[in-house]
């Protein structure tokens, strides 16, 4: 599979690499690009009067009657079988309506897995689900209850008597090494790469670093729990569900149900976070199969700690970075290795390696990553996958050599900042990392810094500035159409299946429909978060709000189509053709002669119509493949250090973000700006506890996965180049992942600079910092 | 015995294992109150309890009977939005909105125990009422966890009502 892709993905490239622009997406700008209206005002979530008052309804909160209310049972061991089994104390619990075990699991095919080649399939595990007694990892599910109150499905869970045959497992991600997989891809990217002799350059060069970074297993902790409820009547299935996949997850659990597509409808108009969590789990089929097998509606709430459990996290890595440069700052050798833990039956590598290929120019390079087989639940996607992390690592390094140079680090970053893709020599579509640096450090007040650490000092606290680099590549999935319904009262409804974990989806769609459209805003609705709309992709690489802009786009173009042929010989536009008029003001008006115009309203009176509706999809994303598409950020730090305790306080960040177009700069500023604070929380506090003896995660709850905290969270101030990109609809890039990149290792350069200690294992704790100080 | 739910009265529910959470929102439908971890680790089920602030997870129903709660849900008058209802749309206090009702109604709480002058851990001198900052309100909040990361915009609402108040 994996080298398919990579040929499948290497021939896109070149064919694409021979065609003329104009023939591609992206190939001639967006018209909108540029234009004032209003994509790139601001404008606060239009559902913001629901979520103030509670009247926003998520998916654990639909009230049906006949509801029953699930609970379930995790495994304690992590490999082995069920060796013996009593649900008979439940089944005679009060209330109890149905006990599910691999015994009376209905037997169903494994979910297919996330793939790019599969835009319908969603599963993060192959693992069966019920199927038989068998335990593959800690936590996994080994019985459902149901019944008429949760308190009563709870208690009842908790008389199932089971014990396990256990069998060794593989636990422990130092002992995996030597098994380690190195697979021929990651993503669509190849995985192994090399350019020269990197190590033989590292060892000959002036000045270099190699060091080992770790960072440890994440979990995305959104505040609402999993959640589906479902209802079946007859064949056909409603699921209310909290999710960023909702056309793919109708479309699996149609195939997995044996029933057809649109007997299937998968309902979400909020989602309470996701960050890459809230795709298909268990779950899922585990309340699907139930409701199915009692006729009743089945409510799963997963607890806290079944969140951690049962639904995977981001991995753990070990990274390895040597970089090497000549006096004048050149890199002469840029080595990124590591393992990452990733089951074979996950789908989810965690891509740590990707950005640095894109981020510098070194005359040698070397690339590659192992996967490590551990028996664990599968790990998966989580805000800015492999860049989180590998930024921590690289920009790290960076900043060692930087040191060691006695070199700024800017100044060090700015030359190897590359003006082509390193590796495969395409062009940027857009690249502005210099400028951002400039306007960052300004406005920052960088040139305050003492280059060398341990030298500013208030009290019992010293004093420390960071800064990193973080970057994220921009995604447009290859699927996602769109429905726009124009009436003659001149307002449009723009519908699709999509998502909003609270990024503010028909916020900003809205604002794109009315430009796209020529219509003023508050004619403008945007319909979404439901299977039977036509199917939009998943919410997931910063990728959703382009791809939606690109189907809107399409379908306007049609709808343009449509309205002149129906506007006829008597149409003052009589004679032109789409691309010669535009969508403006309530019409379409010709573009050479602005005087020559005909109204929505007219046009439709004298067809007769009420309405005209239109669905089209987008065109195959294919900018993706002529261009190195790449958004980039500075980030800054300033924090205090406690002298006494180790405590670290950060004081200020800043982060200035080159991620083309702002579409609304006020929910971007607030989405940019949570990013920040996560990359905060992954730098000084977060940490899944794994026990390696028994593979279970110790730290499954709120109160000891530590997320960042108001007290923890400084002031922030976000900007942007708002450079738009050419090559992109409406010039924009997505948004919702590179926030995180780059904050911890500006946090850990700060902590080196206030120190004078290097630490290059996350969280960047206390204990850590006294320990190497004592050192 | 009832409970008094936004100024109606409610049945203590049957089953004493049931938590004032789950009554609000299982029961009576109330879902505006959230449940995030049902074990009083992000206060997303904070609702308020003779006006102070509790964890309605961590509170059997029964705790509550002879007593006033007020959820998200009553605290707006009619149509008219409750000042920080309004202050969290103006300054951007949310995006998933999920942890949202359980942060207005700490905040709600909040304010009031700051115009009692109650100190916290931030407070320099204890023996001198709580003065209004953003440190103070972070401080209060800070067992409202919100992982989109609202946390700027919250505390400017609260800061923004803490101060109309004092006007
Ligand atoms: S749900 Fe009550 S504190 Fe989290
Ligand atoms: S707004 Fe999403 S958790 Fe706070």
């Amino acid at each position: 599979m994996s080298r398919v892709q990579n040929a499948v993905i290497g021939s896109v490239r070149t064919v694409v690499g021979w065609l003329p622009e104009r023939w591609l997406p992206g190939g001639s700008p967006d018209p909108l690009i540029g234009r004032h209206g209003e994509v790139g005002r601001q404008l606060g979530h239009l559902d913001g009067p629901l979520k103030v008052t509670g009247a926003a309804r998520f998916a654990a909160e639909v009230p049906l009657e006949q509801l029953c209310h699930a609970a379930l049972v995790h495994s304690p061991v992590a490999r082995g079988r069920i060796a013996t089994l009593d649900t008979r104390a439940a089944e005679a619990a009060p209330g109890v309506v149905l006990v599910l075990t691999h015994r009376t699991m209905p037997r169903l095919e494994p979910v297919p897995l996330i793939s790019i080649t599969n835009m319908t399939a969603v599963g993060n595990s192959a693992l069966p689900i019920l199927q038989d007694p068998e335990i593959r990892y800690n936590g996994q599910v080994v019985a459902l209850v149901l019944a008429e109150t949760p308190q009563q499905a709870d208690f009842a869970a908790s008389l199932i008597d089971i014990s396990y045959d256990e069998a060794p497992a593989r636990t422990r991600f130092e002992a995996a090494k030597p098994q380690a997989r190195t697979p021929a891809s990651i993503l669509v990217e190849r995985n192994e790469e090399a350019v020269g002799d990197a190590e033989a350059a590292l060892r000959q060069s002036a000045f270099q670093v190699d060091a080992i970074y770790t960072t440890p297993g994440h979990n995305h902790a959104a505040i609402e729990p999993h959640a589906v409820t479902a209802a079946w009547t007859g064949d056909r299935l409603v699921l209310h569900d909290a999710t960023q996949a909702i056309a793919p997850t109708a479309a699996a659990l149609a195939k997995l149900f044996d029933i057809r597509r649109e007997d299937v409808r998968v309902l979400s108009p909020f989602v309470g976070g996701g960050f890459g969590a809230k795709g298909f789990w268990d779950h899922h089929v585990l309340a699907v199969a139930a409701a199915r097998l009692v006729r009743r509606p089945v409510r799963l709430v997963l607890s806290r700690e079944a969140v951690f459990r049962m639904v995977g996290g981001r991995s753990p890595t070990e990274q390895r970075v040597a970089l090497a440069a000549e006096a004048g700052g050149r890199f002469t050798a840029l080595i990124h290795t590591g393992y990452s833990v990733m089951p074979p039956y996950g789908a989810c590598p965690e891509q740590y390696t990707l950005g640095s290929r894109a981020l510098y120019r070194a005359q040698n390079v070397r690339f590659g990553q192992k996967h490590l087989d551990l028996d664990v639940v599968p790990n998966t996607y989580m805000r800015a996958p492999g860049e989180a992390v590998g930024s921590f690592a690289l920009e790290s390094a960076v900043d060692e050599l930087a040191h060691q140079m006695s070199m700024d680090p800017i100044e060090l970053r700015l030359r190897n900042d590359p003006e082509v893709h390193p590796l495969s020599g395409i062009p940027f579509s857009q690249r502005a990392l210099a400028e951002a640096y400039r306007q960052g450090a300004e406005a920052f007040g960088w040139a305050a810094r003492n280059a060398t650490p341990r030298t500013r000092r208030e009290g019992e606290w010293l004093l420390g500035m960071g800064c990193a680099t973080g970057s994220f590549p921009y995604v447009r999935m290859p699927a996602g159409a769109v429905r726009i319904r124009l009436t003659r009262d001149g307002r449009a409804s723009v519908a699709c299946s999509a998502q909003d974990m609270g990024m503010g989806t028909a916020t900003v769609q809205s604002q794109h429909a009315a430009d796209r459209l020529g219509l003023p805003l508050a004619a403008v609705s945007f319909e979404m978060g439901d299977s039977d709309l036509p199917p939009a992709p998943m919410a997931g690489g910063s990728g959703q709000t382009v791809s939606i802009v690109a189907a809107v786009a399409a379908a306007a173009t049609k709808l343009t189509g449509e309205l002149l042929r129906l506007a006829g010989n008597a149409s003052p536009l009589a004679g032109l053709r789409a691309g010669e008029v535009r969508l403006q003001e309530g019409g379409l008006v010709s573009l050479a002669d602005p005087a020559r115009r005909d109204s929505f309203d007219a046009i439709l009176s004298r067809a007769g119509r009420e309405d005209i509706t239109v669905t089209e999809s987008a065109a195959a994303p294919l900018e993706m493949f002529k261009y190195a598409m790449q958004s980039q950020s500075a980030n800054f730090c300033d924090l205090r250090v406690s002298a006494v305790t180790g405590e670290i306080r950060i004081t200020r960040l800043l982060g200035v973000f080159d991620v083309g177009t702002i579409l609304n700069p006020r929910t971007a500023a607030s989405q940019l700006r949570g990013g920040m604070i996560m990359g905060l929380g992954m730098a000084l506090s977060e940490e899944v506890l794994f026990d390696e003896r028994s593979g279970r995660i110790m730290n499954a709850g709120l109160a000891d996965y530590h997320i960042p905290a108001h007290l923890d969270i400084p002031e922030i101030d976000v900007r942007w180049t708002g450079i738009p990109d050419p090559r992109s609809p409406l010039g924009a890039r997505g948004i919702g992942e590179i926030a995180i990149t780059g904050v911890a290792a500006a946090i850990a350069n700060a902590v080196f600079n206030a120190t004078g200690t290097r630490l290059r294992d996350l969280p960047l704790t206390l204990d850590k910092l006294l320990e190497e100080e004592g050192a | 015995m009832a409970i008094s739910i936004n100024g109606r009265d409610v049945a203590l529910p049957d089953d004493p294992r049931v938590s004032l959470a789950d009554l609000l929102r299982d029961d009576l439908h109330l879902t505006g109150t959230k449940i995030g971890c049902n074990q009083g680790g992000c206060g997303a089920c904070t609702v308020l309890l003779d006006g102070a602030r509790v964890l309605s997870c961590l509170t059997l129903a029964v705790q509550a009977e002879g007593r006033r709660v007020t959820t998200i849900e009553g605290l707006a008058e009619a149509d008219q939005l409750h000042p920080l209802q309004a202050a969290f749309i103006a300054q951007d206090g949310f995006q998933c909105g999920y942890c949202t009702p359980g942060q207005i109604c700490a905040a709600e709480a909040l304010l009031r125990e700051l115009a009692e002058g109650l100190p916290s851990y931030v407070t320099a001198d204890i023996t001198a009422p709580a003065p209004l900052s953003a440190e103070e309100i972070r401080e209060r909040m800070s067992g409202n966890l919100c992982r989109c990361g609202a946390h700027p915009g919250i505390v400017a609402a609260i800061l923004q009502v803490a101060e109309e108040r004092a006007a």
